[in-house]
């Protein structure tokens, strides 16, 4: 994040807005391709105003709403060549209020502006846009109305949110400065120590009084189960594990906890892993494992089953990391970039064994 | 059952001829110490530091954090049914070297021993940052199985503690606590307006490195379990474990369990506190679904209106703490959950591994991911080598001047579930 | 892991031994395991009584692979 702390410049301000928001015209015009403009427009310019001399909006991107969700790849093109002319300290995009299809304009433009160019952006919308999910995490998003009547209160927010990001000024909590939450969990000191809030919260509930949960419970999503094999005896096995079997030495160093790695090793002449491997996980007795890894990684079965021809073969390679701590994104994460090696490797059939 | 414990402040501490408290120094003779503990053969050698709060020094890796005490009056003494023949817990009179703290430190045994820095960063995250720690680093005999190097160690802490804790026998104490508790049929005569509290304090029993003992009985083998919470605050639970430095429960909180303290804090004015249940935390499923049975049963049976449950490791025990919860609230008694988060290194992960909806009141002690940067060290007692292969720290993190990052997850006490410190995690 | 690992189509199937977790995070096919540190393993059984318990549960994980489901299935 570029700073302008200390300096007597105004901070540069590049708005984007919408085919409607820029004056252009309505459902009409939302197929219109991007356009600059070297001066602020619409919702632009009353933000200007509010930023109170110490910014400036220097331009205004008009887009039709359609024709950046069907025409991603060169809406973004155009837009990304001026911002990186303009060189803007920050961008700001909306208030998309419940407009879906502005929503998830501004959440590409919010995407594309910070992991590529990292330059922040601040945008608005109402809670419920598709756009607030697609890009909360990445772009401050500001909790509005559902419609343009709200925007006289929308604005002074960004505004105020802008100046603190571009000056570098930590936020308040998300309730405090007026953002949607972006999912992150911070960790701060509280002023009382933790027992001494759950008894306080044990109090509220039984006394029948207000209280709030520090910790919401989270939601998971399903996926669709995959297609059973048709032919096992055909098939090619992989076998994956977060149990932390490695080779002795743990040559690619893979964490005890909290694993930011998975490793791979080729298997294809060994008929069990016993002797060669053991456990680096941090979070069960690994006395067993130690002794016969197999108990973990089930290769010695598995070979047998290939011997005997109830399964076609087994994958040359397993996978590996350490389950405990390891948070879901590097979980997520790992799971796709090895799932994607498996397929293209053709693979059949997964066992994953958890310890 | 009535305890009272005797708090000498202690101010100071320091190696010395004797081992002796005067006016709030504690003064400790290595050798006498080194020699006694010795006399165990499975260890080779002993090594005896201090570190003071505000002095740069590093301890790691850090094993379990034991509170010197000494019994001046009524039965049992030291740890009953591991360091002194068995006795009933819980009442009497103890002097307690309040402000000092006996560290065992040494040769890993397995990948979840922590840190404590005295000083900077670190310390803010550590309570035991503040007090005067007397050091002990034990190397074993070589070739010892790893489940009796760590009883090993963990005996000789444990003995540590009660030999400097003698120091306190004949000293005046600066205050004095009072923890008094009749029959739930007495208390419940004497309040019977109060709302009925239980505490579930959930122990991580799972293998080597990640046990609990009470009065000695490793707490894989036990059901759930009732306790009156004297019991506890007089030692009759101790840490085998450390899993992860961060929520493990050293045998210090267990001494000084929080959770029992500010319930205590309430019972008569707005609670009728009716004690702690101890439930052990399984690696099996069938296992599992017993103890929290189990432990929805006494809750009931007590006619608890409220309980708090306190979580020991994160992972897989996330799930009992859930189905403890679930099973509670249906049957119409209000839970309050005490847990950390694994929101990986961003915080923007889910935080636990599993999920209910009946945990609708919940205290968050951080997230176990959160990366710290911790100065380099005037003085490290034990070997900063270790932090590479510690939970929490990585291949790399320290570097060559000393400096180390590392999560949460490395350093003692940090995000404590029985709610002992003051992390927590918001929403941003 | 097991998600993203079926996001692409392959059939996966979860061994563990908590499977209440294996549920709530939503894996599909799922064969319940011996114990946490040793989930297709059981130390207290000889050595080839352990490796035929290991040969069943991983058989079981084969069907699993093999058997056309709807929703969430236990092996």
């Amino acid at each position: 994040m570029t700073r302008k702390g200390g300096e007597k410049m105004k901070f540069k301000v590049l708005y984007y807005v919408n085919q409607f928001f820029g004056q252009v015209g309505g459902e009409d015009k939302a197929g219109m391709a991007p356009e600059f403009k070297e001066e602020a427009v619409g919702p632009a310019m009353g933000f200007n105003g509010l930023l109170q001399g110490e910014g400036e909006v220097i331009g205004t991107i008009i887009c039709g709403d359609n024709f950046f969700n069907e025409n991603k790849e060169e809406a973004l093109e155009f837009i990304m060549n001026i911002i990186k002319e303009k060189q803007p300290d920050i961008v700001v995009a909306g208030p998309a209020f419940n407009a879906g299809r502005y929503g998830m304009a501004c959440a590409g433009v919010a995407k594309a502006v910070v992991d590529e160019l990292n330059i922040p952006v601040v945008s608005g919308m109402y809670e419920e846009n598709p756009g607030v999910e697609a890009c909360k995490s990445k772009a401050i998003v500001v909790k509005t109305a559902d419609s343009a009547a709200g925007m006289r209160e929308a604005l002074p927010v960004m505004a105020n949110i802008t100046k603190k990001l571009v000056k570098g000024e930590e936020l308040g909590l998300p309730e405090e400065e007026g953002y949607i939450p972006q999912g992150k969990r911070l960790t701060v000191f509280a002023e009382k120590r933790g027992s001494q809030r759950a008894v306080e919260m044990l109090l509220a509930r039984l006394n029948g009084g207000e209280f709030k949960t520090e910790l919401p419970m989270p939601e998971f999503d399903k996926v669709d189960p995959a297609p059973a094999i048709k032919d096992l005896s055909k098939a090619t096995i992989a076998l994956v594990t977060s149990g932390g079997i490695v080779p002795n030495g743990n040559p690619d160093r893979i964490q005890s906890a909290s694993a930011q790695k998975w490793g791979k090793y080729d298997v294809s002449q060994r008929d069990a892993l016993t002797g060669e491997y053991y456990t680096i996980h941090g979070g069960y007795d690994p006395v067993y494992a130690n002794e016969i890894p197999d108990r973990v990684v089930p290769l010695d079965v598995l070979k047998e089953f290939e011997k005997e021809g109830v399964i076609g073969k087994v994958y040359d390679y397993f996978y590996t990391t350490t389950g405990t701590g390891t948070s879901v994104a590097n979980a997520t994460k790992f799971g796709t970039e090895i799932g994607k090696e498996l397929k293209e490797a053709g693979v059949d059939g997964v066992i994953l064994t958890s310890t | 059952m009535k305890l009272e414990l005797r708090r000498i402040h202690i101010k100071d501490i320091q190696l010395g001829n004797e081992t002796a408290v005067k006016d709030g120094v504690l003064t400790v003779n290595a050798e006498e110490l080194i020699n006694l503990l010795k006399e165990d053969e499975r260890i080779k050698d002993v090594k005896i530091d201090v570190a003071r709060p505000g002095e740069k020094t590093r301890i790691i890796p850090v094993k379990d954090v034991i509170e010197p005490r000494v019994k001046i009056e009524g039965k049992g003494k030291g740890f009953p049914g591991v360091t002194s023949k068995m006795e009933q817990a819980g009442e009497g009179k103890v002097n307690v070297l309040y402000g000092a703290a006996v560290v065992t430190v040494g040769d890993i045994v397995g990948f979840q021993e922590g840190v404590i820095d005295m000083w900077g960063e670190g310390a803010k995250w550590t309570p035991f940052s503040k007090t005067y720690n007397l050091v002990v680093d034990i190397t074993p005999v070589e070739g010892l199985q790893p489940h009796i190097h760590e009883e090993t160690v963990r005996l000789a802490g444990l003995k540590a503690a009660e030999y400097v804790g003698e120091a306190g026998r004949d000293v005046e104490p600066d205050e004095v606590l009072v923890y008094e508790m009749g029959s739930h049929a007495e208390e419940s005569k004497k309040y019977p307006d109060l709302p009925k509290v239980v505490y579930v304090e959930m122990l991580i029993s799972q293998g080597l490195l990640h046990d609990g003992y009470v009065y000695g009985v490793n707490t894989q083998q036990i059901l759930p379990t009732l306790l009156h919470p004297n019991e506890e605050i007089d030692g009759a639970v101790i840490s085998g474990n450390c899993v992860a430095a961060c929520d493990k429960i050293t045998t210090y909180q267990h001494q000084n369990n929080s959770v029992i303290l500010d319930l205590y804090e309430q019972h008569g004015k707005t609670i009728n506190f009716l004690g702690v249940i101890l439930t052990p935390e399984l690696t099996t499923l069938d296992g599992k679904f017993r103890t929290c049975d189990y432990t929805a049963k006494l809750c009931k049976m007590l006619g608890a209106d409220g309980v708090i449950v306190s979580e020991e490791g994160y992972g897989n025990p996330d799930s009992d703490l859930l189905m403890i919860c679930k099973r509670l609230e249906n049957a119409g008694i209000k839970t309050v959950l005490i847990t950390d988060e694994c929101s990986g290194w961003d915080g923007m992960s889910q935080p636990l591994a599993d999920t209910t909806k009946e945990a609708v009141a919940v205290v968050s002690t951080g997230n176990v991911s959160h990366v710290v940067t911790l100065e380099p060290a005037d003085k490290v007692i034990g070997d900063d080598k270790a932090i590479a292969t510690l939970a929490g720290g990585w291949e790399g993190c320290l570097e060559e001047d000393g400096s180390m990052k590392c999560e949460l997850n490395a350093v003692i006490g940090s995000t404590s579930e029985i709610g002992y410190h003051y992390c927590t995690a918001k929403l941003y | 892991m097991v998600k993203e690992i079926e996001r692409y189509g392959i059939p996966i199937v979860h061994m563990a031994t908590i499977t209440t977790i294996s549920e709530s995070v939503g894996a599909n096919r799922i064969v319940p395991t011996i114990a946490i540190p040793h989930p297709v393993g059981n130390p207290d059984l000889s050595k080839e009584e352990e490796y035929t318990l290991r040969k069943k549960l991983t058989e079981r994980a084969l069907k699993a692979l093999s058997t056309e489901i709807e929703e969430a299935t236990h092996f």
